[in-house]
């Protein structure tokens, strides 16, 4: 079961209406568009937080449990601001049977939380992932944008250090 | 002037391999730059500033053997590139040094190189073990071509089998494919001249064609791999595709984990626009098409083509029943067909060399070639391509060099989700579709896991309903509450709480939740528990019975202990335990305590092999009840 939506409230205004605005003028309003719109909301926002939602529903004529019921649908989508930096381990099955639990499990103890949650100072959500697709390096994690191969409870020390996480 | 683009492709090509600068070639596909080849890059860019300020860097596809990443090739003005492997920023920079200037080849780090036959007493690099046994025709470009650079493309032949196609008709082009046997590379292996056919006498306007890129196989990347090295071959094959079946619109379905994929042919649709390949008048004749890229948001059952049709139109990703199949009523209604990404990068070499040509290879029912990412416990992993019918003994022997650190082979796991495990006596079987479904397996789109002896089968049933009891879209109730149950009680044998009957009842939910699912992702679901019951039928046994987990996988059957005898105090389990559960004196037998410990195994590997003083024990049946 995913975590149904939560009414993270954007503290700042101005800036994301705006950002809505114009992607929504990008995509114009054919249902089709639904999920790239919420794509590229969350890629400016982080989240999708209700008010954002319903601009969305709104344009393009939706109600707002259809719009809803999308979004809650796919895995990608996050209803509450991830940490400044986003950890994913990846729990394939290539990682799986290469020791992705252990890096998983590291993960877990070096940054004090489970998967699916965030730091309290904000600084690392940590989520699991299906499979980056490289495989043929397993165990991976990612950083942000950055994917590392051959992970091992160690590497993960060193990777976190750099992102100023870890103790 | 479209004459031109293979001649200016080819001498584009001819001026990169026979440049008169040094060029250095990275292979910077996701596997290369998840081992670092970003850095490599930087290194190789910092250290042909002092050395060959004006030499070229290059970066390319991946050539198949990622257990090697990065790679980096070397060519030498007026020779062929040499390959060399497991690159780091420090190590790169040796090997320009010694190749570039002082004329040194470090014989002994060179892979090969990347001609047919040897240079300098470097031998081929196709001579190499893992690519030696391999057919390369689908990957013919990945890992040689500079994937931005169309010219590169059309030097190779690039377009060439859309030329003819065009110059066909629709059915004549229908008719070669039907020739070449090609069988959709997706999963259930189903012929695609006759797929299109269904869609081609459909009612109906527009027709839509869907390149289905959503890899949903967690521990498959062949799809991901050909994207990025080469995604004109498959953007080639919509085109072919879909003057085949009279589509006038293509999507291009991919999953968003795949940003590099996605890039590319962002990148390679832009290109086609400016030669006009895409849009009104392709090569100037009667035919337009146009492509547009969709990212999946997440969702492995998106991978099944009504799930996906309703993710593109923008709904949730649920599946509905067939028929109507997609080729009746696909997207918006309207007539359409899916197809796998390596069944439309086939398309191209199919148009040619020709519809019985490429039917020269495989086997008796399975024509040409298949890719496979092949990962796990083997020593050399990636991806490779053989045709239909390689016994999985040169699959995981020949190509893969074994299982790693000489571990014994105990199974093979293909289909990924929807697949099963084969087991280590049936080596010597023939990979087809039909064997892989007599085996109680599947084709899948090519995952292939390598276990050994250190994987658990009953873990391997747990993980595989774990995810598709997460993925499953919960739309019909076999699906969603049978591989619930099912994962109920694979938790508890996990956890050595078992009951006898338990292996009965999951026979009897499996079967339910195979006759009784919607779609493919229940029908299918249950082949991980039914391969591992059936050959695998002792491991459950021992989980249940004793409590005992041979693989020392399932964490509430065994623990870590320290053999006093062995140890030698040298504190390095001591500093490493995350939790202080370890304790002892330098020079001293040092003791684990069980309530602290949290099983994460560092002590048991990093004991120097000199002490070998960790060991993996057997709780008693006792220990795990209680
Ligand atoms: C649960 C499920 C997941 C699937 N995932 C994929 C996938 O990731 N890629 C794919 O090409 N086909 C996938 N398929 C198969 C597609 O439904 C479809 O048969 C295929 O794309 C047809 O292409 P082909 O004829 O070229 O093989 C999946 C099927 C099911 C039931
Ligand atoms: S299984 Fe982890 S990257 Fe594919």
């Amino acid at each position: 079961m995913r975590q149904v939506i939560g009414s993270g409230t954007p503290q700042d205004k101005a800036p994301w209406r705006e950002a809505v605005a114009r992607i929504l003028s990008r995509h114009g309003n054919e249902r089709g568009e639904l999920i790239p719109i919420l794509q590229n909301v969350q890629a400016e926002l982080d989240y999708l937080h209700r008010e954002a939602l319903e601009e969305v529903a709104r344009a393009l004529r939706l109600s707002m449990h259809d719009v809803y019921g999308v979004a809650t649908f796919y895995a990608q989508f996050r209803f509450s601001p991830p940490g400044r930096h986003k950890v994913r381990a990846c729990l394939g099955t290539a990682c799986h049977v290469r020791g992705g639990d252990d890096v998983m499990a590291a993960l877990e103890r070096r940054l004090g939380i489970r998967h699916g949650e965030t730091t309290k100072d904000g600084e690392f959500s940590l989520e699991r992932v299906a499979c980056m697709g490289c495989c043929a390096l397993a165990p991976v994690m990612v950083v942000g944008d950055e994917v590392s191969g051959r992970c091992t409870p160690s590497k993960v020390d060193e990777i976190l250090a750099r992102y100023g996480g870890g103790d | 002037m479209e004459a031109d683009y293979w001649k200016r492709g080819a001498e584009r090509w001819k001026a990169l391999l026979e440049s008169d600068v040094p060029v250095i070639y990275v292979g910077a596909a996701s596997c290369g730059r998840a081992a670092g080849a970003a850095k490599v890059e930087e290194a190789v860019r910092a250290k042909l500033g002092d050395l060959s300020p004006t030499a070229r860097v290059v970066e390319v596809g991946c050539i198949g053997p990622c257990c090697l990443e990065p790679l980096v090739y070397v060519q030498r003005p007026g020779k062929a590139p040499i390959v060399y492997g497991d690159q780091s920023p420090e190590t790169v920079a040796v090997v320009l040094e010694s190749v570039l200037s002082k004329g040194d080849l470090l014989m002994d780090k060179a892979l090969g190189v990347l001609s047919e036959g040897a240079q300098d007493g470097i031998p081929s690099f196709y001579e190499h073990p893992m690519l030696k046994p391999q057919t390369r025709l689908v990957l013919r470009n990945c890992g040689i071509i500079d994937p931005v650079e169309i010219d590169h493309y059309f030097a190779r032949e690039g377009y060439l089998g859309l030329k003819r196609a065009l110059s066909m008709s629709p059915e004549e082009v229908v008719e070669e494919v039907r020739a070449s046997g090609l069988r959709g590379r997706g999963g259930a292996g189903f012929p695609t001249s006759q797929k299109w056919t269904f869609c081609r006498k459909a009612q109906g306007d527009p027709k839509y064609l869907i390149c289905n890129a959503d890899e949903g196989d967690p521990g498959a990347f062949m799809n991901r791999s050909l994207l990025e090295g080469d995604p004109h071959a498959v953007l080639e094959g919509m085109l072919v595709a879909a003057y085949a079946i009279g589509a006038s619109h293509g999507y291009i379905y991919i999953r968003d984990e795949y940003p590099l994929a996605i890039e590319r042919l962002s990148h390679a649709l832009q290109r086609m626009r400016e030669h006009g390949l895409l849009g009104q008048k392709v090569m100037g004749t009667g035919f337009d098409f146009d492509i547009t890229i969709k990212r999946g948001a997440g969702a492995f059952v998106c991978g099944e083509e009504t799930a996906l049709m309703a993710s593109i139109e923008g709904r949730r990703g649920m599946p509905r029943p067939r028929p109507p199949f997609p080729a009746q009523k696909g997207l918006w209604g309207k007539p359409t067909v899916i197809n796998n990404v390596e069944t439309l990068g086939t398309l191209p070499n199919i148009m040619r060399m020709g519809g019985a040509a490429y039917a020269g290879r495989g086997s008796e029912k399975a024509k040409g070639t298949k890719t496979f990412s092949l990962v796990g416990k083997v020593k050399r992993t990636g991806l490779i391509e053989v045709p239909f019918g390689t016994p999985l003994r040169k699959i995981i022997f020949d190509i893969g060099g074994g299982i790693l650190n000489d571990r014994g082979f105990k199974a093979i796991q293909s289909g990924g989700p929807s697949g099963g495990c084969i087991p280590a006596s049936m080596v010597d079987l023939e990979v087809d579709y039909e064997r892989l479904t007599q085996a109680g397996s599947i084709m899948g789109s090519g995952g292939l896991v390598v276990m050994d002896e250190d994987t658990c089968m009953v873990d391997v049933a747990h993980y595989f309903l774990t995810f598709t009891q997460n993925e499953s879209c919960g739309k019909c109730s076999p699906c969603r509450i049978g591989t619930r149950r099912m994962l109920e009680i694979l938790e508890r044998i996990k956890k050595g709480v078992g009951e006898e009957q338990d292996m009965q009842r999951l026979t009897e939910i499996a079967q339910t939740v195979k006759d009784g699912s919607l779609c493919g992702l229940g029908q299918t679901a249950p082949n991980p528990v039914l391969t591992t019951l059936r050959y695998f039928h002792d491991e459950y046994e021992e989980h249940i019975r004793d409590g005992r987990c041979r693989a020392k996988v399932c964490k509430d059957l065994f623990h870590y202990e320290i053999d006093p005898e062995k140890c030698i105090g040298c504190q390095i389990c001591f500093k490493k335990c995350p939790v202080s559960a370890i304790s002892g004196k330098p020079k001293g037998a040092h003791t684990i305590d069980q309530a602290r410990c949290v099983k994460c195994g560092l002590c048991y590997q990093s004991c120097p092999p000199k002490a070998k003083a960790v060991k993996r024990a057997d709780n008693g049946p006792d220990e795990v009840k209680g």
